[in-house]
């Protein structure tokens, strides 16, 4: 089963991916193939298990401050800074649309 | 002629000359209080106003990598306070989720929040409105609660447009805020204006923010469409960038008459988000929103589920420190505004809207007790003084009740002053006048100063009035 040009474009704007090329999206088609054998498994009256952690306690902490102060060692990750703020493009850049991408031309 | 909107009291908006059907305005509320709390939702940050950029970031809300999110139990109390008080069912079973989209204020690239299973539900809010500006006139209508959740604030952008670029400060990224999510129950701004404020008062009663809104502590999105009576309802847009309560009518009322008066000509309402601009008083379409956002939420699979327990409930042999007991937080709620105000009406005599009045006004209401403790004259009397005289003088010089030079005590000595007819009510308020000067002087010393004490000697009256009458005749 094939994944549509639409479906591409938006999955890769959501998630920020490039598939690149034919065999980028073939690997794609690969994996969602692999997943679809889930839908094998009869789960009809089975409550949906959504996290190993659910028998778990979720730990409490007091409300202290034990932490932050440390604007110096995080500035030290960043490409661009300006006084002491984090330096962003203007906001989020949208990718090209796949047909005119070269990366993807190469391939098909 | 367009037709009339907004301002209407009741449900639906008359159509004008144009013969058309009226309509019904329909507004929902996304509220967003920031916790009151020392360190944030996840992390042990501390959480504070205007601190120097990034110094308030750990290495988890900056998102390195091999961080985790670690619980605070004083934000937990703080929503399960806002939901009891909001009459709501309170979740013992509450999951924590992951909303996914990109921006530079949100370094993980998702929100940790609770949208499957939030933490309350089904609650109600009620508040009250004056008919037609009448204050004597109250209506007290309800809005229901859809839901409150936890979840995380996000970092602050400052756009630099002259450089093409956008500066980011974390320190805000984190915090933790309560969303309260308000039914579509109201109808204009002034009931929406009336329900924020009423919530407002109640948090900062429960001390569970201090929903300061120039402070960005309290923040309110509008959903907002129109229809008419009996069809279903309309697209409804949502409007962001609302700065104050005065404005969210504002806005509110603009875009239910955008809506009419484009629906009137033919066109239809956009499902868009619009921002609100103060200064031209109307909504404009917000460019940042690409199309319909899919935010991919998923559980979050560092956190496990949230329970809380009851007395019913409650385990034996856990460590109480990992324990909240919903009912060991609802006994000791502190009495909500509307109880407030009940009592001190049937304490003091005093009537509902002088009631609303007093807690409208921060230390208003503990003012006007402290000066009913000190004084002879009934708090039916004393109300008068406190709501047209004491705070018009405040209104006027845009003091605080805190920050007022006439004290209780000086007040009340005044009014006794007058309750013992020692000085007329004009002499009152001309020592009023004095008082407000706050050079330190008594009630007593400015009657004495400016000789306003009433005259009981018959003679000394006489001796004054044959004074006048000469002068009189002498001229």
């Amino acid at each position: 089963q094939k994944v549509s040009v639409e479906v591409l474009e938006h999955l890769e704007h959501l998630a920020l991916v490039d598939f690149r090329d034919a065999e980028g999206v073939e690997r794609l088609q690969k994996a969602i193939q692999f997943a679809d054998q889930l839908h094998e498994v009869n789960t009809d009256g089975v409550e949906p298990m959504d996290s190993v952690l659910e028998d778990r306690c979720l730990y409490l902490r007091e409300d202290d401050v034990t932490e932050g102060n440390c604007t110096k060692e995080l500035l030290e990750n960043a490409k661009e800074k300006v006084e002491e703020y984090f330096v962003a493009p203007p906001g989020n850049i949208p990718l090209p649309k796949l047909g005119e991408r070269e990366t993807f031309l190469q391939g098909s | 002629q367009r037709a009339v909107a907004g301002s209407a009291r009741g449900r639906t908006v008359p159509a004008g000359d144009s013969g058309l059907a009226p309509w019904v305005p329909v507004v929902g509320l996304e509220i967003h209080a920031q916790i009151s709390s020392n360190s944030k939702l996840f992390s042990g940050s501390q959480v504070q106003f205007a601190a120097p950029p990034n110094s308030l970031v750990s290495f988890f809300d900056a998102s390195l990598p091999g961080t985790l999110p670690v619980l605070n139990r004083r934000c937990v109390e703080a929503a399960v306070m806002t939901g009891l008080a909001l009459n709501c069912s309170i979740n013992k079973k509450s999951l924590f989720d992951r909303k996914h989209y990109f921006y530079a204020d949100l370094p993980a690239g998702y929100q940790i929040t609770q949208q499957r299973v939030p933490i309350a539900v089904n609650g109600s809010l009620s508040y009250s409105l004056c008919i037609d500006n009448k204050m004597s006139q109250m209506v007290t209508k309800t809005v229901r609660i859809k839901q409150i959740q936890l979840e995380q604030d996000s970092g602050k952008s400052l756009h630099d447009d002259t450089r093409s670029q956008t500066l980011v400060d974390l320190n805000r990224a984190g915090v933790g805020l309560m969303e309260v999510v308000m039914e579509p129950d109201m109808c204009c701004g002034e009931e929406a204006a009336a329900a924020v404020r009423e919530l407002q008062l109640i948090l900062q009663t429960l001390g569970s923010s201090q929903a300061v809104m120039a402070e960005g502590q309290l923040r309110v999105d509008a959903n907002v469409s129109v229809h008419h009576p009996g069809e279903p309802y309309g697209v409804r847009t949502e409007v962001k960038n609302i700065n104050s309560i005065r404005f969210l009518a504002k806005a509110i009322d603009y875009e239910i008459e955008r809506q009419i008066e484009e629906l009137e000509n033919g066109g239809t309402i956009l499902n868009e988000t619009r921002a609100f601009d103060s200064k031209l008083g109307c909504t404009v379409p917000m460019r940042d929103k690409e199309g319909k956002q899919d935010y991919r939420f998923m559980p979050e699979p560092n956190l496990p589920p949230l329970i809380l327990y009851d007395a019913k409930s409650l385990p034996a042999n856990m460590n109480h420190q990992q324990v909240i007991n919903i009912d060991w937080i609802h006994e000791r709620l502190p009495d909500l505004p509307s109880v407030k105000r009940e009592k001190l009406v049937e304490q003091y005599g005093i009537l509902p809207e002088h009631s609303f009045t007093l807690l409208n006004e921060d230390g208003l209401a503990e003012f006007f007790e402290n000066v009913v403790k000190q004084t002879q004259m009934k708090p039916k009397k004393v109300i008068g003084w406190i709501l047209q005289d004491l705070l018009s003088y405040l209104k006027q010089h845009s003091l605080t009740v805190k920050e007022s030079p006439v004290s209780p005590i000086l007040l009340a000595d005044l009014l006794n002053l007058l309750e013992k007819e020692e000085i007329s009510s004009t002499a009152a308020k001309q020592v009023l006048a004095e008082l407000w000067k706050g050079e330190g002087k008594t009630p007593l010393e400015i009657v004495k100063e400016q000789k306003l004490q009433l005259l009981e000697d018959q003679k000394e009256l006489e001796q004054i009035c044959q004074a006048v009458i000469d002068r009189q005749e002498n001229e």
